[in-house]
């Protein structure tokens, strides 16, 4: 083990350099986030993940986020276990009816000021699965949302981008 | 009916139905329903899948001694069937989710609780003869696990990782699990009512997405269901490339499950090793096919895209990477004792219980059941490979993390094997329109175990009713067994090393 790990402190760093925020997750952002709440966050989000209906392909690219190549916590993005100790809820699938109730509560759950983004094509109006009697739609559909970051399972760059505009706005 | 009968010669008592591919399905008499469950509970064959429609159940067993698989279909025009899990668990709760949506209820059924419906849809039955759902729900009775200082520990839906939603409900004595219970269903979709009726190419999208981490082996065996259904052949390139996404998968998910088993462990050095692996194979699934998932990238009459020029070069350099970074961390986890303390011996399963339920994937190969589809009934191009099949006994975490390790290394010469060989020419063809109603079977090895996908084409080739079967469904129930007599803090660790799929078996 001492091996590995001292062959990983020569080595440079896997990390990719950060992206810029994304342009669409800002102009959502932009109208929605007041002075207050981002004078209270400062520059450190904790992010509770829900999963509210998905097919789990978000949630192997939102685990993605935390591995070397992004290691989303340099930025001050952390991944917490209780909505308790949440900023943000990362909130991904069409929200199905057996899920509606545990995703009010969980928003309920979280401490005010709060952001929600919606993870995925399926988060942002039910994707493909949109029309079925099991699901009540996009998760809009249940609790307000600032930010939505498209895609089939968006890439981990994307959902950097997406989360990264939420810090742009608490510098401004 | 004799025991010893097999299970197609008990078959061919009743009528075959023409237009189902490859393997045939048969209309049973009741009699001949009790004598296939008989076989069931007896060990003599292994249930592949339980599924219905108005008027109508499904039953697919699979007899390992000669290989054969089979459907039996029993008309209910009462709306009810004799009960499978009566005599046979591993169909409980398939029979229970078959209840709740199409409306047939089994007669006799040791377990009568709704299992996908928690009372929170517009519809009850949604693929029978759907109805208004009934006013008041009462709440679900939990099983119950009396004696003295027993205490419960509710657990999710919403859990504390970023992983799928399901509840567990756990009954302890101080710290040794006495009783777990699941209660999944909390990501029901809708899926096959939304198959109902779509054409193939928004039905290949669902399937894909019925567990994202399997969408290659769900697209391929979708795939398979319909060209066999429309008895279409397809490029030898197809196969070949289709294999290469296959392993691909397996491997990317094996690589993330190792280290992910091991960071529950508290042992977070092997997650960080293992998840940049994986990454490195996701970065090249997506330079070579355009998705770092490869959904949508199979699709019915071959491959929706061929590799790039640079492709062949792309992935052997990959396999050279896994092959130089992949057994120091091996070696790794055979040399930390204090690691190994916490997976060998803990989450056993009675090799008997992997037997009856049928488990697949590195459960039931961990446990004494060699099962794997590559191999029997097998599907091309895999019977121009030379890969084993690593089985073990030891039926523990430790031994699902070995089966894990040795299966890397089979796909990594897998993948080479493909490239090597990989035919040239198209890589897809058109479907052939059936003309008339058909109907395709499928099994295929994704990297949790066998998928079973069954469907019915309409005469214009869109989908008159799919039902894909995920492996979890044998696989979840043997969970609860595992976990008894361990204590409540190895609970994710046993989670882990199952990695049971969700939405998979939710549907």
């Amino acid at each position: 083990m001492r091996k590995l790990l001292l062959q990983n402190l020569w080595r440079s760093p896997l990390t990719i350099a950060a992206p810029a925020p994304s342009a669409a997750a800002l102009a959502e952002l932009g109208v929605k986030v007041d002075q207050a709440a981002r004078r209270r966050l400062g520059r450190s989000l904790a992010i509770r993940e829900v999963d509210a209906g998905s097919c789990n392909g978000c949630e192997l690219e939102i685990h993605a986020l935390n591995n070397a190549y992004y290691d989303l916590e340099r930025f001050g993005l952390r991944f917490v276990a209780s909505p308790r100790h949440a900023d943000v809820l990362l909130v991904t699938g069409p929200v199905t009816a057996n899920m509606r109730e545990a995703l009010e509560r969980t928003y309920a759950a979280t401490p005010d000021p709060k952001w929600v983004v919606a993870v995925g094509d399926c988060g942002r109006d039910g994707g493909v699965f949109a029309g079925s009697y099991a699901c009540v739609g996009g998760v809009s559909a249940v609790i307000p949302v600032d930010v939505h970051i498209p895609g089939c399972p968006p890439t981990p760059m994307q959902l950097l981008e997406g989360l990264l505009a939420l810090l742009q706005v608490q510098r401004w | 009916m004799s025991a010893a009968a097999s299970l197609q010669v008990l078959l061919e008592a009743g009528q075959p139905v023409a237009g189902h591919r490859p393997w045939p399905r048969i209309v049973v008499t009741t009699e001949l329903w009790h004598a296939v469950i008989e076989g069931l509970a007896g060990g003599g064959w292994t249930l592949l899948g339980l599924w219905g429609e108005p008027g109508m159940v499904h039953l697919a067993a699979h007899e390992a001694a000669s290989g054969f698989i089979g459907v039996a279909s029993l008309p209910c025009p009462d709306g009810c069937f004799p009960s499978v899990g009566r005599l046979h668990p591993p169909a409980q709760r398939l029979e229970r989710a078959l209840a709740d949506l199409v409306g047939l209820q089994p007669i006799d059924a040791p377990d009568a609780r709704p299992w996908l419906d928690h009372g929170r849809w517009p519809v009850r039955h949604p693929l029978g003869a759907a109805s208004a759902p009934a006013e008041a729900t009462s709440p679900y009775p939990f099983l119950s696990a009396e004696g003295e200082s027993l205490h419960q520990i509710p657990v999710g839906p919403v859990h504390a990782g970023i992983i799928e939603p399901g509840h567990f409900r756990f009954t302890a004595n101080g710290e040794a699990v006495v009783r777990l219970e699941e209660r999944l269903g909390y990501v029901h979709k809708g899926i096959e009512a939304l198959l109902a009726g779509a054409p193939l190419e928004r039905a290949a999208r669902l399937v894909g997405r019925v567990s994202g981490d399997s969408t290659v082996a769900y697209a391929l065996a979708f795939a398979r269901a319909v060209e066999a259904a429309t008895e279409t052949a397809i490029p030898a390139r197809a196969h070949g490339l289709r294999a290469l996404m296959a392993e691909l998968e397996r491997l990317a998910n094996h690589c993330g499950d190792i280290g992910a088993i091991c960071n529950d462990a508290a042992f977070a050095l092997m997650l960080a090793q293992c998840a940049v692996l994986r990454e490195q194979v996701l970065r090249a699934s997506a330079a070579c096919f355009g998705h770092r998932l490869l959904m949508d990238s199979i699709v019915p009459g071959g491959v929706a895209t061929d590799l790039p020029a640079d492709g062949v070069h792309l992935l052997r350099a990959l396999v050279a990477e896994i092959r130089r970074q992949f057994p120091p961390l091996v070696e790794l986890y055979d040399n930390t004792a204090s690691l190994q303390n916490r997976t060998a011996s803990t989450g056993f399963v009675r090799p008997d219980l992997i037997r009856q339920f049928g488990c697949g994937g590195t459960i039931g190969r961990a446990g004494g059941r060699d099962f794997d589809a590559r191999r029997q009934p097998g599907y091309p191009p895999y019977e121009q490979l030379k890969f084993e099949i690593p089985a073990r006994t030891d039926s523990d975490v430790n031994a699902r993390i070995w089966l894990r390790i040795g299966e890397v290394e089979q796909s990594l010469a897998l993948i080479e094997q493909l490239l090597e060989q990989l035919p040239m020419g198209p890589v897809c063809v058109e479907v052939r329109q059936p003309g008339q109603p058909c109907e395709g079977v499928a099994l295929v090895e994704g990297f949790r175990g066998d998928i079973l996908v069954w469907l019915r084409l309409a005469a214009d080739g869109t989908v008159a009713r799919c039902h894909p079967r995920d492996p979890s469904w044998f696989q979840w129930p043997l969970l609860e067994a595992a976990i008894e007599n361990n204590i409540v803090a190895d609970f994710p660790l046993c989670n882990k090393s199952f990695n049971g799929s969700y939405s998979g078996h939710d549907l």
